[in-house]
């Protein structure tokens, strides 16, 4: 009973701030509703065993990505952003696509059974090995190449955001 | 014990707002935003797939997606800063120059 009433709570909790997120006219409020949004993702990520997941949560999304949006917020001035109407002309036909996609998504979930054997990483493995420890010996022994390919991304990532941020300067 | 269910209709739920948001919002910002919600929609059933079927890969797939969600907002925003300095909107709707 009480793990469905903290789930009942996560549950509803996430779907009012992401609504929130996508209708509040002023970007800073959104970004503030999402800062919430995130630290309660992760607390559902808690809530299943996945605590290194919440601190990657907690510390990449809202510390480091939202801090990104907050700042380019601030820094285009959206003063006229506010008078002008939020949604676009047509925002009935994305109402209806999305609400049409959920509707089929959420009937599909409701006859889905779970019927793969369990793995090994039960509870009891995971607590004798520690969370932290096991996650890092499959990702540095079975995923070695994508994680390498990970650092290449970011690396290409800082590169493209120097290149296209930079002020065009003529000599 | 909650069932899987419920987690996977939560994450599809997010993950259609993610997609409303992106479909009907003007300002490019929040369109940026609603992809990130998107992602973490997706990332949550992971992570309860993950918990289900006692295997770390779900994990170790959250890693990596958070990974270029972080390079994506990167590159995203700098694309914004670009645009915003020549049109000086965040407005879609203005953006209409490679129009056939």
């Amino acid at each position: 009973m009480l793990p469905k009433l903290f789930f009942g709570y996560y549950a509803a909790v996430i779907v009012i701030l992401s609504l929130l997120v996508v209708t509040r006219k002023n970007p800073v409020r959104s970004v503030m509703w999402m800062l919430l949004l995130f630290f309660h993702i992760a607390s559902l990520y808690l809530f299943l065993n996945a605590e290194f997941i919440a601190a990657i949560q907690v510390i990449v999304y809202a510390g480091a990505i939202l801090v990104l949006f907050l700042f380019v917020v601030l820094l285009l001035n959206l003063r006229e952003e506010l008078k002008v109407k939020r949604f676009i002309g047509s925002w009935p036909a994305g109402l209806f696509v999305s609400a049409a996609i959920l509707a089929i998504v959420i009937n599909v979930i409701r006859s889905f059974v779970l019927a793969a054997p369990p793995g090994k990483y039960s509870i009891e493995y995971i607590k004798e090995a520690t969370h932290t420890k096991a996650l890092g010996t499959i990702l540095y022994t079975e995923y070695l190449f994508p994680f390498e390919i990970a650092s290449l991304v970011l690396l290409i990532a800082i590169i493209g955001a120097i290149v296209l941020a930079k002020r065009k300067t003529r000599s | 014990m909650v069932p899987l269910n419920w987690y996977l209709m939560l994450s599809a739920v997010v993950f259609m707002i993610g997609v409303f948001g992106f479909l009907t919002r003007k300002n490019i910002i929040i369109m940026f935003m609603s992809v990130e919600l998107m992602l973490n929609g997706v990332n949550i059933s992971l992570i309860a797939f993950s918990h289900y079927l006692q295997d770390m890969r779900g994990q170790i797939l959250v890693f990596f997606i958070i990974t270029v969600a972080a390079a994506e907002a990167a590159i995203g925003l700098a694309i914004i800063i670009a645009l915003f300095r020549n049109k000086s909107t965040a407005h879609v709707d203005e953006m209409n120059e490679m129009k056939g």
